[in-house]
């Protein structure tokens, strides 16, 4: 009995000795459908070709950056990589809360010997960041509820004369106020100038008015696929992601309005702090999963196009529903033929004074 | 009379000791003895609950990042007179060259940018871009390079802010919190169009309030028919009263989106029946109607428990009394039970109104704009926005607030009147 005993205390010191070995990595995402094909195209194989690797993954990022600096603050960083947008990537750089990169040394350069550094070009907007995708958020519209004339131009989120009902935009003013210039008539390349003067926020609110009894405000990306789907709304803006999972997974009367999308970047930070051994680890994980193949994997997954050049050859085709992924990425030439690329240096200067002005506006009735 | 007369003879115990001494002796080891058990919860609370908080409200003045940073700046910044309207001087060029290059090093001179960008727009960048060009600045004439490593170094404005926010601590969270600002003419409000902060504390206390009587106006006749009905069937009815705290709260609120939006149940239901038209259909969410609906439904045990349990105590008798003396059924609720059930109310009323005041994953999902409350605005700084600060200093201002309202009640209606059973 004893012995019995003893042994089965060995078997279970030795496992719990086995699985110490290997060494947790948790990787912080957005959850849902993005974090599945970020499972399946990088961790997947990273764990198979790492096996001492176990990754657990966490859904914090809309929260990355508090939650970053509380750790930090706190001295207890427990998270290893984080997936954060572009404008949170340049504030946990400018805090110091996440590590510089080298291009040179810390990617994978494209197949073709080209440096990661050109290969990424210029989508490297922070020297912490590295970019995956590119996304962009961009207008879905009811198909059964616009008529005989859908719409293809921006400004029919302001026509509510031509399309009644509802419409879905997030509670910020990050692109509704570009939005509401490029309607009013403000040339394209005169937005920022514009939005920089007192007069011309106002002449964005002012705009944004006209609709103002008619638009449900967001403030999570799953909302606007929900009132779509239920008929509360005929438009509204979202990410491309969730718009083409609703229209091609659950075969919703949805349709795309591309015109003005504003293209923004998700990628990888690694935030400081970190012990010498997990820093290595971090950045061994960051070289394999943002290399070419495996960015344009994450294309088969998720309609959201790699952010490096040598990538966009090489995605394919959906890897369940079959069908051709790139007619449905952003950055596809029919797509993208009017775009933005989210102001990033402007926005930090300003979004905290414009949001105060956008809530007060949108407090008052 | 007879006292006087014993207290002049002391009273000792056998071994002489006056008893007073001796009682208190035993009664300060019993006391020792008591708090000795209560230390672990005390310093349990006291660490892991009053420091936090502590710290996060002194955030809300806390201002040391620019001195800490920017320190030769500051000092050689205090000879500058801010209202002349001219630059600086060369040497506080100097000095922040010579601060920008150790801070660079170490990356907090993006912090001090994002710190006070709070106050203006366009210093965050220009500290960010200026802290690229620095390390290659050339000793001597540091106006003219500044200058040329952008032109914002110009602007007085910038140079006033730094002076203004030189000091290791700031009232300017609590402004920024009460919709002023401090500019060069002193304390104003901010522009019409820039003020939210005490419009949404007002809308926070006026909801709250609104909240707290629905759940009165509900939850009394539920209570009371608890408490009469016999036990067997009274445990059932409780059972449905406390069946929505086993339910996840996103997942209620969920159920109200359902419910209440235009293509929802509600309304589906209504112009089937013909009561209101297709094109009519009732706002009843993403707006204060469907806060005010989904958190009475949150909140509404709160209010039903304290007074169930106040009025389960209530003998009958005192109502069959009053009625065989000739009271009318209402004369004897009204004159007789209600009076007794105040202190039911009193402790319900806090519960819910105090609960309700700090909300803010309800209003977040049902109050679209309208129906917002202060703390989404401090979810928000807290979360996005990262003016932690603000967020902080508006948190004290809500403490403030419900302590002021926690002590008007103390003498309307007076704390021991509260009975939670």
């Amino acid at each position: 009995m004893k012995l019995r005993s003893l042994l089965i205390a060995a078997t279970a010191l030795t496992m719990v000795s086995s699985v110490a070995m290997t060494a947790d990595m948790t990787i912080v995402s957005w959850g849902g459908a993005y974090s599945d094909s970020q499972n399946n195209a990088y961790h997947k194989p990273y764990m198979a070709e790492n096996p001492d690797v176990n990754i657990i993954n966490d859904e914090s990022s809309a929260e990355a950056v508090a939650k970053l600096r509380a750790m930090n603050e706190a001295g207890n960083v427990t998270w290893d990589v984080v997936d954060v947008v572009a404008s949170d990537a340049i504030r946990l750089c400018d805090e110091g809360l996440a590590e510089v990169i080298d291009p040179d040394t810390d990617l994978a350069p494209a197949p073709d010997g080209t440096s990661a550094a050109d290969d990424f070009g210029d989508l490297l907007v922070s020297e912490c960041y590295i970019p995956q995708i590119v996304y962009s958020t961009t207008f879905g519209y009811r198909t059964d509820k616009v008529g005989d004339t859908p719409p293809t131009d921006i400004c029919a989120v302001f026509d509510t004369e031509t399309y009644p009902g509802k419409r879905a935009l997030e509670k910020r003013p990050i692109n509704n106020m570009e939005w509401a210039l490029l309607c009013d008539g403000v040339a394209k390349d005169d937005i920022y100038d514009v939005l920089s003067t007192p007069a011309g926020v106002d002449q964005a609110l002012a705009k944004l008015e006209t609709i103002k009894d008619d638009v449900v405000w967001w403030s999570s990306g799953s909302e606007t696929p929900q009132l779509l789907a239920d008929g509360e709304v005929v438009m509204g803006s979202t990410y491309n992601g969730r718009l083409f999972s609703l229209i091609e997974e659950a075969k919703q009367p949805v349709a795309m309005l591309w015109d003005a999308q504003v293209f923004d970047l998700d990628g990888w930070i690694i935030p400081t702090g970190l012990s010498p051994e997990r820093l290595a680890a971090a950045k061994k994980y960051i070289k394999f999963a943002t290399d070419t193949q495996r960015l344009a994997d994450q294309a088969k997954y998720i309609s959201y196009g790699p952010a490096r050049k040598s990538s966009a050859p090489l995605v394919g085709k959906h890897a369940e529903l079959g069908i051709d992924m790139a007619p449905h990425m952003p950055t596809d030439p029919k797509n993208a033929t009017n775009t933005f690329l989210y102001n990033y240096e402007w926005w930090a200067d300003n979004r905290d004074d414009l949001d105060a002005k956008f809530q007060a506006w949108l407090a008052k009735n | 009379m007879s006292d006087t007369s014993q207290a002049e003879t002391v009273l000792t115990t056998q071994d002489g000791v006056p008893l007073k001494v001796s009682i208190a002796r035993a009664l300060r080891r019993q006391k020792i003895r008591a708090l000795l058990l209560v230390a672990p919860l005390f310093l349990f609370i006291l660490l892991s609950f009053v420091a936090p908080i502590a710290d996060m409200l002194f955030r809300s003045v806390e201002n040391d990042l620019v001195p800490s940073t920017l320190p030769k700046t500051v000092v050689a910044l205090q000879v500058w007179d801010q209202h002349s309207g001219t630059l600086p001087p060369e040497e506080v060029f100097a000095a922040l060259a010579a601060d920008f290059k150790v801070a660079t090093k170490e990356k907090t001179h993006t912090r001090v940018g994002s710190r006070l960008n709070y106050e203006k727009p366009g210093i965050s960048s220009l500290f960010r871009k200026t802290g690229r060009r620095v390390g290659k600045f050339e000793d001597g004439n540091y106006t003219e390079q500044f200058l040329k490593a952008d032109k914002k170094w110009g602007d007085v404005e910038v140079w006033q802010v730094i002076k203004r926010f030189s000091s290791p601590f700031t009232a300017g969270y609590f402004l920024a919190a009460t919709d002023a600002e401090r500019t060069e003419d002193g304390i104003q409000f901010k522009p019409d169009d820039e003020r939210i902060y005490l419009f949404l504390f007002g809308r926070t206390m006026i909801l709250s309030i609104t909240i707290t009587a629905s759940c009165i106006l509900l939850g009394y006749p539920i209570a009371f028919l608890l408490s009469s009905l016999p036990l067997r069937s009274s445990n059932m009815l409780m059972i449905l009263v406390l069946l929505p705290f086993w339910t996840s709260l996103l997942v209620r609120t969920s159920a109200w989106k359902v419910l209440l939006q235009q293509q929802g149940v509600i309304n589906d239901t209504l112009v089937w029946l013909g009561i209101v038209g297709d094109d009519s259909r009732l706002a009843l969410i993403n707006n204060q109607t469907g806060t005010i609906i989904a958190m009475t439904h949150i909140l509404l045990p709160f209010m039903i428990l304290p007074l169930f349990s106040v009025m389960k105590t209530i003998s009958p008798t005192y109502m069959r009394a009053a009625k065989s003396m000739g009271a009318s059924d209402w004369y004897s609720f009204w004159r007789v039970y209600f009076p007794q059930t105040i202190p039911g109310i009193g402790a319900g009323s806090i519960l819910v109104f105090i609960l309700s005041i700090g909300y803010y994953i309800t209003p977040e999902l049902v109050g679209g704009t309208s129906g917002i409350f202060i703390s989404n605005r401090i979810a928000y700084h807290i979360s996005y926005s990262l003016n932690w600060g603000l967020a902080a200093a508006l948190g004290v201002i809500l403490l403030a607030m419900v302590m002021v309202l926690y002590w008007m009640y103390d003498r309307i209606v007076g704390i021991d009147n509260v009975k939670l059973g």
